[in-house]
């Protein structure tokens, strides 16, 4: 083993044994959950081994809400790429010597607390809101607002996860030579070729790295959907917590966190070595 | 795209408003009369003054902080020590890779579940600040790694080597060179953790002990009970002004600084 390998891995022990401990070790036990039998005295996971969890998890009941969490997840992303692109690249390209404070301004929101920003979504979109009222003025107005439906939950979800999204696509953004566009353009090249077969390819790291921060744990998020969507607005993450926080049946939200896991993996297979750097 | 530049720039301050529009109504809303947060019907102080009247508000914000403190300190310092140890490519490193990018992408609710079940059927770790401080560590400190590793991987090698070939020893090369240049993003790194561990809500839901609750834990369980206190939206209020004006503090000391060494400072 060489000096260099030696280092690296002395450098990276602390890491990696507190990720062992605290995070892989409990994943692990949540794939041994999804395999137990459910013991119906506490409802949690005992042996003998079965895949009556997963049998479960896979239930043609539980399609709509798989349904409804990836609608929810894919919207979010497209919606944070639409946002947060021009975000970065404005940053990237016009913030000259503002473009640490541009940034931290993108992050400051961030600081409230959560759920308080979520609250003030719900009091700005509800019946009786600035919104709808503003709305109300030019006869676009809604009885009851715009809580508990669909757009609703994706705004909050978008709001929620918008920083990372803008983080990564900025990295990539500050690393694109701008004069690649001068060049596309004197080239003959439109604006919509120029950013299709120019800027898009350029900034491609950045695009699945902010995806992949957005995509996956959008999906697994219950508190967003639970506060502006209602109850008729269970999500893949809010049927698992239902399973451990009432006790109710361990092995099968393991089984479900399980599935999540795989999609994960997926993903992360799936971008392969590709924005590597920037995550 | 870069023709007219107005249209983007209009563009971005629409995203602006939609960053900040809950924001500022949550600080127009804390000085509200009443305990509505849609309507506004008169201007109190009231809501600032019960916020430091609720010793279980300040309680939980007290925990809060210590916590995310102690969070942030050991992210930071491990996260740091592996964003160096990446810096060079060798075999495995895209395994470790792999392995920091996980707390980034695995949603909280699994990582929730799953050290709850392992906190109490296996390691036997009593729920609590403890308990909340291992988690917390574990899923920022990739976070960390990320921002610290963007700048190590940046770094000129030339500007150690050439203290080196000054004579310096490889630990004053390191003070005065190394951890200079990459202090910006250590720094980030640190705010970074600190937010994190601040603000969840779903991890800490599942660990939080008997008398140990975090404060969002504290106010989603009053949340989803009778709505949002007023309370919690003054304090909200009160910690986005705390960060705005120290980060323009922070960024009016780095001009001071630039101008004062002749050259631009970097923050991030």
């Amino acid at each position: 083993m060489s000096r260099r390998w030696l280092k690296a891995n002395a450098l990276l022990t602390p890491t990696g044994l507190w990720l062992g401990i605290f995070l892989i070790a409990p994943l692990a036990l949540v794939v041994q959950f999804s395999f137990a039998t459910r013991d119906t005295g506490v409802a949690r996971a005992v042996l003998p081994w079965t895949t009556q969890a997963y049998l479960t998890a896979l239930d043609p009941a539980f399609l709509p809400i798989f349904g409804r969490t990836l609608v929810y997840a894919v919207a979010t992303t497209v919606a944070c790429l639409l946002l947060g692109f021009p975000l970065a690249w404005f940053i990237a390209r016009h913030g000259g010597k503002y473009r640490t404070v541009l940034l931290a301004a993108v992050l400051i929101p961030f600081w409230s607390s959560y759920l308080a920003r979520i609250y003030a979504w719900k009091a700005l979109l509800d019946g009786e809101g600035l919104v709808n009222t503003m709305l109300g003025w030019v006869g676009l107005g809604r009885d009851g607002g715009f809580l508990l439906t669909h757009g609703v939950v994706i705004l909050g979800l978008t709001y929620g996860f918008l920083p990372f999204m803008v983080l990564p696509l900025y990295v990539a953004c500050e690393r694109f030579d701008f004069r690649l566009v001068e060049a596309s353009y004197d080239l003959g090249h439109g604006r919509a070729s120029t950013f299709f077969r120019v800027v898009l390819p350029g900034v491609m790291t950045g695009v699945l790295a902010g995806s992949l921060l957005v995509l996956v744990p959008s999906a697994g998020d219950f508190v967003t959907p639970k506060l502006l969507g209602g109850v008729d607005q269970s999500t893949f993450g809010s049927v698992i917590d239902d399973q451990f926080r009432g006790g109710n049946n361990w092995p099968l939200g393991s089984a479900m966190a399980v599935l999540l896991l795989v999609l994960v993996v997926l993903v992360l297979v799936l971008r392969g070595r590709r924005g590597e750097d920037v995550l | 795209m870069n023709r007219r530049p107005w249209i983007l720039g209009f563009v971005v301050f629409l995203v602006f408003v939609f960053l900040y529009a809950p924001i500022a109504w949550l600080a127009i809303a804390s000085f509200n009369s009443s305990r509505s947060l849609s309507r506004i019907s008169g201007v109190s102080t009231q809501w600032y003054v019960e916020l430091f009247d609720d010793s279980r508000v300040l309680e939980s914000l007290q925990l809060t902080l210590q916590l995310a403190l102690a969070s942030a300190v050991i992210s930071t310092v491990i996260g740091t020590l592996a964003a160096f140890g990446l810096r060079r490519a060798f075999p495995g490193r895209g395994l470790w890779t792999v392995l920091l990018s996980l707390p980034l992408v695995v949603p909280e609710v699994v990582m929730g579940v799953a050290m709850l079940g392992f906190f109490v059927k296996i390691a036997g770790i009593p729920l609590g600040f403890g308990a909340l401080l291992f988690a917390h560590v574990a899923f920022s400190l990739s976070f960390v790694v990320v921002v610290v590793r963007s700048r190590v991987s940046g770094m000129d090698v030339r500007l150690e080597e050439a203290a080196a070939d000054l004579g310096a020893s490889p630990f004053v090369a390191f003070r005065t060179v190394t951890l200079p240049l990459v202090a910006p993003a250590v720094v980030a790194g640190a705010a970074f953790a600190f937010l994190l561990s601040f603000d969840d809500v779903v991890i800490s839901s599942y660990l939080t002990g008997v008398g140990s609750t975090t404060l969002p834990v504290f106010v989603y369980a009053q949340a989803s009970k009778r709505g949002i206190s007023p309370e919690i939206v003054a304090l909200s209020t009160l910690m986005v002004t705390t960060t705005a004006v120290l980060l323009v503090i922070g960024v009016m000391v780095a001009s001071w600084r630039a101008r004062k060494a002749g050259s631009s400072a970097q923050l991030v």
